[in-house]
This record gives structure tokens, sequence and C-alpha cells, in this order.
């Protein structure tokens, strides 16, 4: 129908006086990873609920694959996998039940889920515990069914909210390879997470909200770009640190400079080609150089330089 | 085969997941059997004390078919107060206790219709109200030993228990999509059918009262048998109205002399059958609403 996935348009939403999203805009491509970025409470759950169709918007429009969520809510709900940031499970089902259960819920035949639940357990890992009851399960086996859940109808838009929160470190490593071996499938994913470093490796885009307003939306690298003006480069070399300190200190991009024992930490405003000039100096001066990079700067950094440093009005 | 498509359909709607996983999760938990050995143990006991009445009877030789009537009678008032009894405590929570839980925003999800929902849950916790009420059938098993009641007032008789565990099921289904907390909402649903039984009845009095007191009723006969309604909507009298025939409604509404209305000619059940379903659809249709916001504005389930 369209080559996007998602578009939203002046998205708000209001309970009572507390405006939770303030003319929310975004479009997310099809088969693209959409890293949602936020503190708690900024309005990332509202947004994914309203997608999810769970939630009716103040003002503004949602469309998945081209259909109005408040239109179509049941279409909309065929494309969509929708994994909340809580949820609950039914105890006394088994966990092949349990995803019976979802499956005949969008209409899949008896037949085509029989085929269809096990090669969902196995892409989470959870074939050994078909007949275990779901309250048996660890948290993360129970996040990785839910991931499952999402999946069983082969939805086109899965819409994450916090999926690996809660989980211990293996866990969370599991939780990534799934989503990563997902990404590969070409579904296009809306994932949200306070815990950044989680997306940075599988996100195409990312969208970083606060306080119900995107305040940016678009390619990691772009916006690493656009916001950290400032590079931190480190220079280690064999000795002479506070004489290299002044001489750095003279160049024109250069910010600041840190002595951290023979390493010197370098805040430099320029980019690619200054930074090799720089280079190219300090080597003609005869400073004798072992090392010379440019600090990668994560999505933590990104997030703490573009949001001021508040969370929820709540 | 076309003629088999109706049948198929229900048979479809009646296999659909919902209600599937309403009755595994219902009879995996020990609450279940113990709710219905507690039933069958009270309506026991109830049942003991009648008959060893009538069982005193018999050893006196003054055994009467009328006796066993009584005896009928008050078994199904009990049986109707238990009903009453359970039913918001099996229904009030079948939405809210999902939202408790954290599975609603899951199902609601997924392609499921909220009629579906609803009505699925709501066949669910009734199919479990009916299991119980079955299980007492020995019971009046009993009364066909000393004879006077016919099977076809059996059969009104459960019938009628069925409409109401539809009626306050109704109520506790609706009220468990309002309030967020299942506890509020079997307060309310009890609230309601309390109001339904007692409520009903003390409106009644007090019209009764005021009329023939202070007249207000006026000289107008017309007036004489609204306040009658107000009985023909509670569910005590409208069970005695299905045990007595309706004789007992009929010759008072005869003598109000002005009997113009339609309901001023049909016994109380039906009256109360008629008022209760319109209820009944609308509660089902308030609990379709209000289970998915998205769907208020817009199209639909």
């Amino acid at each position: 129908m369209t080559d996007n996935m998602i578009e939203i348009s002046g998205l708000t939403k209001t309970f009572g006086t507390f405006q939770a999203l303030k003319g929310i805009d975004m479009i997310i491509p099809k088969g693209s990873v959409f890293g949602f970025v936020g503190p708690n409470g900024a309005g990332k759950s509202t947004t994914m609920s309203i997608i999810a169709t769970l939630m009716l918007p103040t003002e503004g429009t949602v469309k998945v694959d081209g259909l109005d969520v408040t239109e179509h809510p049941h279409e909309v709900r065929k494309k969509i996998g929708y994994m909340p940031d809580f949820f609950g499970v039914y105890d006394q089902l088994k966990t092949e039940e349990y995803l019976h259960f979802y499956g005949g819920s969008y209409g899949i035949p008896r037949k085509e889920r029989e085929q269809l639940i096990p090669q969902l357990l196995e892409l989470v890992n959870l074939s050994d515990k078909k007949d275990a009851y779901v309250d048996s399960l660890s948290r993360g086996m129970k996040q990785r069914l839910c991931l499952a859940r999402c999946l069983v109808h082969d939805p086109e838009l899965l819409i994450l909210d916090e999926p690996a929160s809660g989980l211990d470190p293996r866990a969370r490593i599991e939780m990534r390879e799934i989503l990563k071996e997902l990404k590969s499938m070409g579904k296009t994913i809306i994932i949200s997470s306070h815990i950044l470093p989680e997306l940075a490796e599988m996100v195409d885009e990312i969208g970083v909200i606060e306080h119900g307003s995107m305040i940016a939306v678009g390619n990691i690298n772009r916006i690493q770009q656009q916001l950290m003006a400032k590079r931190q480069l480190t220079i280690k070399t064999s000795g002479r640190q506070e004489e290299l300190k002044q001489f750095l200190l003279d160049q024109p991009l250069v910010q600041g400079v840190f002595i951290d024992g023979a390493k010197l930490e370098v805040q430099f405003s320029g980019q690619d080609a200054e930074q090799a000039a720089l280079l190219k100096h300090i080597l003609l001066a005869d400073y004798e150089v072992i090392s010379y990079q440019e600090q990668q700067t994560d999505l933590e950094d990104i997030f703490l330089a573009i949001t001021k440093g508040g969370g929820a009005e709540q | 085969m076309s003629k088999l498509q109706p049948l198929q359909s229900v048979k479809q709607f009646f296999m659909n997941p919902v209600i599937d996983k309403e009755y595994r999760l219902r009879m995996r938990t020990s609450r279940s059997m113990w709710t219905l050995l507690a039933y069958l143990i009270a309506m026991g006991l109830f049942s003991g004390v009648i008959f060893s009445i009538v069982g005193i009877d018999m050893r006196n030789s003054i055994y009467s078919s009328g006796f066993t009537g009584i005896a009928f009678i008050v078994l199904s008032f009990a049986q109707l107060g238990l009903i009453a009894f359970m039913s918001p405590g099996l229904t009030a929570g079948v939405i809210s206790s999902e939202r408790e839980k954290q599975t609603l925003n899951l199902l609601l999800t997924t392609q499921q219709t909220s009629f579906t929902i609803i009505v699925s849950k709501l066949i669910a916790s009734i199919s479990f109200m009916l299991l119980i009420v079955f299980s007492t059938l020995p019971l009046y098993g009993i009364v066909f030993l000393y004879g006077g009641i016919s099977p076809g007032q059996l059969l009104s008789v459960f019938a009628f228990f069925i409409f109401n565990m539809l009626v306050f099921g109704a109520f506790g289904v609706l009220f468990s999509t309002i309030f967020k907390r299942t506890m509020i909402a079997v307060i309310v649903t009890y609230g309601v059918v309390l109001f339904m039984f007692v409520g009903t009845g003390i409106i009644y009095l007090l019209f009764s009262f005021g009329y023939n007191s202070y007249g207000f009723g006026g000289n107008n006969p017309a007036n004489d048998s609204w306040i009658l309604h107000f009985l023909a909507i509670n569910p005590g009298f409208a069970l005695y109205s299905v045990l007595d025939g309706g004789d007992w409604y009929m010759s008072l509404a005869r003598s109000s002399r002005a009997s113009k209305t339609f309901f001023d000619h049909v016994p109380f059940w039906l009256e109360y059958v008629i008022f209760y379903t319109a209820i009944l659809v609308l509660a089902i249709y308030g609990a379709i609403r209000n289970l998915r916001p998205v769907s208020r504005k817009k199209q639909g389930v």
C-alpha cells in the first residue's frame, strides 16, 4: 500500500489536564528498526498504545501501512504484534496452549497452528518448555514467550515496549539475538527502551522523545553529526604531554584538553578533514604519537546531549 | 449443506478460543471445585432440613402433595438466592481481572471482536453456574419421590434460573468493563442484584403504603395496578409467579378494574422476562462498547 509502515502526524494525547503527547510527527519505513528513546513517562508507551489501537488519540492521525488506526482498528490489528512493557500471562495454561490461544484468537486454523507453534518455540528457544505451565517459566522465558505470541500471526510490524526490561544480562543478549533474527526476516520493528546500549547495534533510526515532544528523529549517525558538534579525541604520546596540551590549545578548533596519564582527551569541534589536519600538525611538530582516535559516541551520549535531563512531568 | 451453515456458525462460536481458554482456566483452579462443593453442601443442608420435615409428616401419615409443593418452592427460592449470591462473584471480574493481571491489552490487540470477548466470557461464567445448578438436580429428584411436582414445573423453574444467571451475569460483565478494580465491580454488581431483590420490593411496599394511606393514586382507577409493576421486576415474585403459574398475579390484575396495558394482562414472570431481556441486551451492549475505547467513536469492534 505504501513504503512507510507507520505515519504519525500531529499526534496529541491528553489525560485530563496532563498532555502526554504534544503533536508528534514521525515516519517509519517498512523493514526498518526504529528505536524509541526517552526517559520514563516521556510518552513512548502512550504512542505505542495508540499505534496498537488500545488508545484513542486526542488529535492527529496514526497510520499503519496506510490504515488509520481509529478508522480501521480491526485491519490494523492483523498487521501488528504488540508486546507491552508490563504484561501478564495466563498461569493455568501451558506454553503450547498459550500460543494456541493467541493463534486461535488471530483466526489461525488449528492445523496450521500445530505446525507453526513448534517453529515459534524454537525461534525463542522454548521448545523444551512446550508442556510447562506458563507460571513456571522465568521472567526471561516469559518475555520470549510473549515475543513468540507477537509473532504467531506473522505480523508485518512489531511494537515492542521495553522488551528487555527486568532481564538479566544473559536473557538480554538472547532477546537481542532474537530481535536481530526478526530484523533479518524483514519485519518492521518499533522498539522502546531506556536502556540505550541494547538498542544501538540493531536500530536503523531513532526517535528521542521527552515530555511528550519528539526532539530528534532520524538516522543515529546523522543525529550524532547534527547534535554532537564536539568530538572527543584521545591522543596517546610517549611523553611531553604538557607541551602537547599547550600546542593543541593553540589550534583553532580545539575546545579543551585534559591530561589523563599518557593520554590527552581533546574536545574538538571540527569534522573529519580538520581532524586529519590536526594529526598532521601534531606529527609535523615532532610529537611522538602512539595512538590517535576519536571516541565512539553511543546512544547514551546522544540521548544525554539532546535531552535536558528531565523525565516525566507526571 | 446451506441448512447446516447457521449450526456451523453457532458451533464455531462456541468453540472460539476465548471460551476454550476460559473453560481451561476455570476448571484448572481448585477454587472451582471448592465453590461447587460449598454450593452442594449449602443446598444439601437446606434440602435435608426441608425433606426431614416432609419425612416427619409422612411418618405421621399426613402426607400431602401440597406439602412437597411447598418444599419445591422453598428449594427453588434457596437456589435463586444462591444464584444471585454467586453470579456477581463469577462474572464481575471477567474483564477487570484481565486488566489487573495485565493480560487484557494482549487480548484486545487480537482479532477477537469485542462482542466475541464479552459474550464468550459471559457464556463461560454461566456454563460454570449451570454446572453447579444442574449438579443439584438429584436434590430436586427427591421431590419427585413424593410427587406433586410435574417435570414441566421443574423445567420452567430451571429455565427461569438460567435467565437470571444471564441477567445477573450481564450486570457483572458490564461493571467489569466499567470499573478497573474487580472488587468495586463485584460490590456494585451485588448492589444492583440486591436492589432487584430488595429495592423493588421496598419501592412496591412504599407505594402501596402511600396509596392506601394517603390515596396519592387518586381516584383514577387506572393507577390501581401500576404499583404492581415494581413487583413484576422483582426476581423473587417473578419466581413465585413461575411456580404458581401466574394465577395469583392474574387475580390481582383483574381486581384492579382498569387493566389496560399489555403488561396488565401477562403474568409476573413474563413481564419480568420482557423487562430484563431489554436490560440484558443493554448491559451486554454497554459492555461491548466499554471494552475497546478505540471503537467508541469509529467503526467498532
